[in-house]
């Protein structure tokens, strides 16, 4: 028998808020542990909340650009549960009414595009983090994460592949870092996703049980955790067994997952109304206004860089999978009339070398404008092919504007006639065996000589113009 | 006349006049309450050095004539479960025996900036839950009264404080009638001011949709001095309404000429001890003899206001409770096994009886499977409850009753029957349900020379004709002016 998966996904996304949700606290990442918390955020007794007002707007800007419904009254719930990181003993989040709802989002698939519905998007509170000695004996919180506000972005289970999971997180991601309401950086926490995956047999409607997997923090991460984990659910079924509703703990460094705790001993939260905090009262002037102040969507503009560009559909789809890279690679199109050259640069050898270096776009040391002047010195003929890749790296260590660099080294493709004469001379002169092959019609001994010439300008000749007198003098 | 026996109003006079400094008279309560506090013990703890300082800068701002506020200089006590910056504040529990904290409560910066000096911090039933102040971890309060009865609870050590001369006034916290109910068995006035009129940050939460601070005062004057001072919107309490407060003592008027009072018949019921119908009766003559209308009313709910308000408050107790886990602050169990043992002895160890039987109570009642049959449905109570109260309050000014169905009663003799005990709270929770505000003056006297509370409700921030009502019925009326005799 054949198996479908069916996946969710519960993707949680830091807000990119200055101060926290319920105090003023720095959200910075970092520091000294429990030095970005004040008596609100440690939940000390006698404290009160005071809802962040961005916090709210974000997260209605994250439910508008995902295509939701805001909901004009909302309101915030406890969850009841103990951990010594949760310093309240329960977690303000929501509940029954969340701020946003019935939203999807478009993805690519090998079938083509594919709607993935979102059931739901929420504000809460982050908790603290746990640090272990080293020797296990103590454990230690630092609560400087307490109280950064947190969304939570729950999809319906429409996704079918670990392909589709990650084209799905990095449509979102693009999304959330678009509307500049998440940085979403995985490796600081800021994006993080849980994963709830059942199989059925192909084409059934029934759902089976599911799994849930905590807590993944990378593309990568969420992409073998589910490949895996289809794979035993195939494996278990197959040989009789059951899929048990359980929390799993993926392994990434083992690739694979480990049971954590089961239905039997879920957490019953105690959901109820949150009484420090009344109700949420969403004006519909501030919905219009913040649709207002939405930007350009990756959708969007990848239909714009098709359309106002002419690039293909792929190129579009790369260049707008980060907002810091489609930025970067639209200041220096404003720039440039050889778009499709930009587009080149920025997919190929830009990412190459960020990779290489381990480098974000935003820590690139110079400006995108910059980019555009290497295209158009290549385009003029003022260096060549092999020397703009070389200047390009150049501009990587020195952040140096590409004409100062071709100028100070001396870079320029060497088109001075009488310059190239005098060193056609010299070649033929202290080659008379090659220039002797050459004359009893062996053709091919000029590709010697140009060789000479290229190597005595240091490879700044312009091959052509070279060619050109190399031929003209030996046929004289 | 004594120095404790004055009323605020009138030691401002006294200081203002320098008849008395305010380093004198601060120095004069810490003296009483160590000659006194072993007999009642009312305070936890006494703060006498940050007192005598605050008592001298206090008396210069008078000198310089940058202080003026009828509070200034005046020693009061402030509940244990309220926030004083620096100050031990334990909530009368082993779990807070040890917390300091770093902030002051909203109220007692207001406080301290209109002068107020702190004697101290006073007892109450463990994390304000109680009726008697019998579950306080440190000491059993002793009604003034009569050492042998209950001060009330669970302010009663305000409630005491204020009738032994142990502070002029006293702040308390009132949840289902901690302030009302301690003051009617001490024989003081304490009013329970409309929810979000008075900023709860800083107060230690016990159920957070219902709690909300008021003062203990000997007269009604004195209530509207204070409250002056502590109401009004407060940007750290999202609860805290942002009306415009008015000068509560404009409302000292003495008229209640055509002034429409209701008595519910369900306030008056057989099941309330003879002496407090009857003080209650006579209250509604005296209304009725200045020109007030009175008329007997029925709030047929009655019989839901205990279960709605104990689901409910011990719901959000079970939340509220939850940070005590021994992790950040407070008792901390010795030498745990490992992290569950940790936390489930900390717990264990760190709270009281009455606590634990609440936090089991909320637990359940919000848990799953339970949730609808109890929670949500006592949500909908509320919702019924604080309807028929308004809907009684389209026809009449003021709702009147007793405040318990009780005089204070003897220690230990409830405290083992818990329901015996919550059933106390049948006449002060409705006014918590409903978020309204109310007020407690002397009104009588039983048989044993135990003070009677007449319970006075009002509308929606309507306190100023609580305060009108009450003033008028101390004005022609002598139970306030009668005191413990205290044997110094
Ligand atoms: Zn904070």
């Amino acid at each position: 028998m054949e198996y479908e998966a069916v996946i969710g996904l519960e993707v949680h996304a830091e807000l990119s808020t200055k101060s926290k949700i319920f105090c003023s606290c720095t959200t910075e990442f970092g520091g000294q542990p429990n030095t970005h918390c004040c008596p609100v955020c440690l939940g000390m007794p006698g404290t009160l909340p005071v809802l962040n007002r961005k916090a709210v707007e974000y997260t209605i800007k994250a439910g508008l650009a995902t295509n939701c419904t805001i909901s004009y009254f909302t309101k915030q719930d406890r969850k009841n549960y103990f951990y010594p990181d949760l310093p309240k003993g329960y977690q303000i989040s929501q509940y029954d009414l969340p701020l946003c709802k019935n939203g999807y989002i478009e993805i690519e698939t090998e079938n083509g595009k594919k709607k993935i519905r979102i059931n739901r998007i929420h504000l809460e509170e982050d908790a603290g983090k746990l640090v272990h000695s080293e020797y296990g004996y103590y454990s230690y919180v630092d609560y400087n994460r307490t109280g950064v506000p947190l969304i939570e972005i729950v999809s319906e289970p429409d996704i079918s592949s670990a392909a589709e999971a990650k084209a799905y997180l990095e449509k979102l991601k693009a999304i959330l870092q678009f509307i500049g309401v998440s940085d979403c950086k995985m490796e600081e926490g800021s994006l993080r996703a849980d994963v709830n995956i059942s199989i059925r047999p192909k084409g059934s409607k029934e759902l089976g049980e599911r799994t849930e997997m905590k807590n993944l923090n990378s593309f990568r991460a969420v992409y073998r955790a589910i490949e895996a984990e289809i794979a035993r659910q195939i494996e278990v079924v197959k040989s009789g067994g059951t899929i048990e509703r359980e929390t799993r703990r993926w392994d990434d460094a083992r690739g694979e997952s480990y049971p954590m705790r089961s239905k039997e001993d879920a957490q019953d939260y105690r959901y109820f109304p949150e009484p420090d905090l009344p109700p949420l009262i969403i004006k519909e002037e501030l919905v219009e206004r913040l649709k207002k102040e939405l930007p350009e969507l990756p959708d969007a503009r990848k239909q714009r860089y098709m359309m106002e560009y002419g690039l293909p559909e792929y190129d579009a789809g790369v260049l707008t999978s980060s907002k810091e890279l489609s930025d970067f690679f639209e200041e220096a199109a404003k720039v440039s009339n050889n778009i499709k050259a930009i587009s080149n640069w920025v997919m190929g050898d830009m990412l190459r070398i960020l990779n290489e270096r381990n480098l974000e776009v935003s820590q690139i040391p110079f400006p995108p404008a910059y980019l555009a002047k290497l295209v158009a010195l290549l385009d003029k003929g003022v260096i060549n092919g092999p020397t703009a890749k070389k200047v390009f790296e150049d501009m990587f260590d020195s952040g140096k504007d590409p004409e100062v660099i071709v100028k100070e080294q001396g870079l320029e493709v060497l088109n001075d006639e009488s310059i190239l004469l005098q060193v056609v001379e010299k070649v033929i002169e202290e080659n008379p065996n090659s220039v002797a092959d050459y004359k009893k019609g062996k053709k091919k001994a000029i590709g010697f000589l140009v060789g000479q010439a290229m190597k005595a300008t240091k490879g700044k000749a312009n091959p052509q113009l070279l060619n050109e007198l190399l031929i003209k003098k030996l046929e004289e | 006349m004594k120095l404790h026996e004055y009323t605020i109003s009138q030691l401002h006079e006294l200081i203002r006049k320098r008849e008395v400094s305010v380093p004198e008279l601060a120095r004069y309560m810490l003296n009483r309450i160590e000659k006194l506090d072993s007999k009642f013990e009312c305070y936890i703890t006494v703060t006498e050095k940050q007192a005598m300082e605050q008592a001298e800068s206090v008396q210069k701002m008078i000198d310089e004539g940058s202080l003026n506020s009828p509070l200034a200089g005046i020693p009061m006590g402030i509940k244990d479960n309220i926030c004083t910056k620096g100050i031990l504040t334990t909530c009368a529990s082993r779990m807070l025996s040890n917390f300091v904290p770093p902030y002051d409560a909203t109220v007692v910066k207001r406080l301290y900036s209109n002068g107020a000096i702190l004697l101290g911090k006073l007892n109450m039933d463990e994390f304000a839950m109680g009726s008697s102040t019998e579950s306080s971890y440190f000491k059993k309060t002793k009604n003034p009264w009569n050492t042998e009865r209950v001060p009330g609870g669970s302010s009663g050590g305000s409630a005491a404080a204020v009738a032994a001369g142990e502070a002029i006034y006293t702040l308390g916290s009132d949840t289902g009638g901690s302030i009302r109910q301690p003051a009617s068995f001490c024989g003081c006035v304490g009013l329970k001011p409309t929810y979000g009129l008075v900023s709860r940050f800083g107060l230690v939460a016990y159920a957070s949709s219902f709690d909300q601070i008021g003062p203990l005062t000997k007269t009604v004057t004195d209530c509207a001095l204070v409250l002056n001072a502590i109401a009004g919107h407060d940007p750290m309490d999202l609860t805290s309404s942002r009306r415009e407060r008015p000068d509560y003592t404009k409302a000292l008027v003495n008229d209640v000429k055509g002034m429409k009072i209701g008595v519910p018949r369900e306030f008056i019921a057989d099941s309330v001890q003879r002496e407090v119908r009857d003080a209650v009766l006579n209250a509604v003559k005296v209304f009725s003899n200045l020109g007030a209308e009175c008329e007997e009313i029925s709030i047929p709910i009655m019989d839901y206001v205990v279960p709605t308000y104990y689901i409910i408050a011990l719901a959000e107790a079970s939340s509220n409770l939850a940070r005590y886990d021994g992790v950040k602050f407070g008792y901390r169990a010795a030498n745990p096994k490992d992290m569950l043992d940790f936390c489930m002895r900390s717990r264990s160890e760190g709270f009281g009886t009455e606590v634990k039987r609440r936090i089991l109570l909320g637990t359940y009642a919000l848990s799953s499977g339970y949730y609808d049959a109890y929670y949500k449905k006592a949500l909908k109570a509320r919702t019924i409850i604080t309807r028929e109260f308004n809907k009684a309050f389209e026809k009449y000014d003021i709702i009147i009753g007793p405040v318990s169905p009780t005089t204070a009663y003897k220690i230990g003799e409830k405290i083992n029957n818990p329901v015996q005990m919550y059933m106390e709270d049948v006449f002060t929770a409705p006014v918590n349900i409903a978020g309204l505000p109310a007020i407690s003056i002397p009104c009588g006297f039983d048989q044993q020379s135990l003070p009677i509370g007449l319970q006075i409700i009002g509308k929606r921030f309507d306190e100023p004709t609580i305060i009108r009502a009450a003033y008028t019925f101390e004005q022609n009326t002598d139970f306030h002016k009668a005191k413990p005799k205290i044997d110094e």
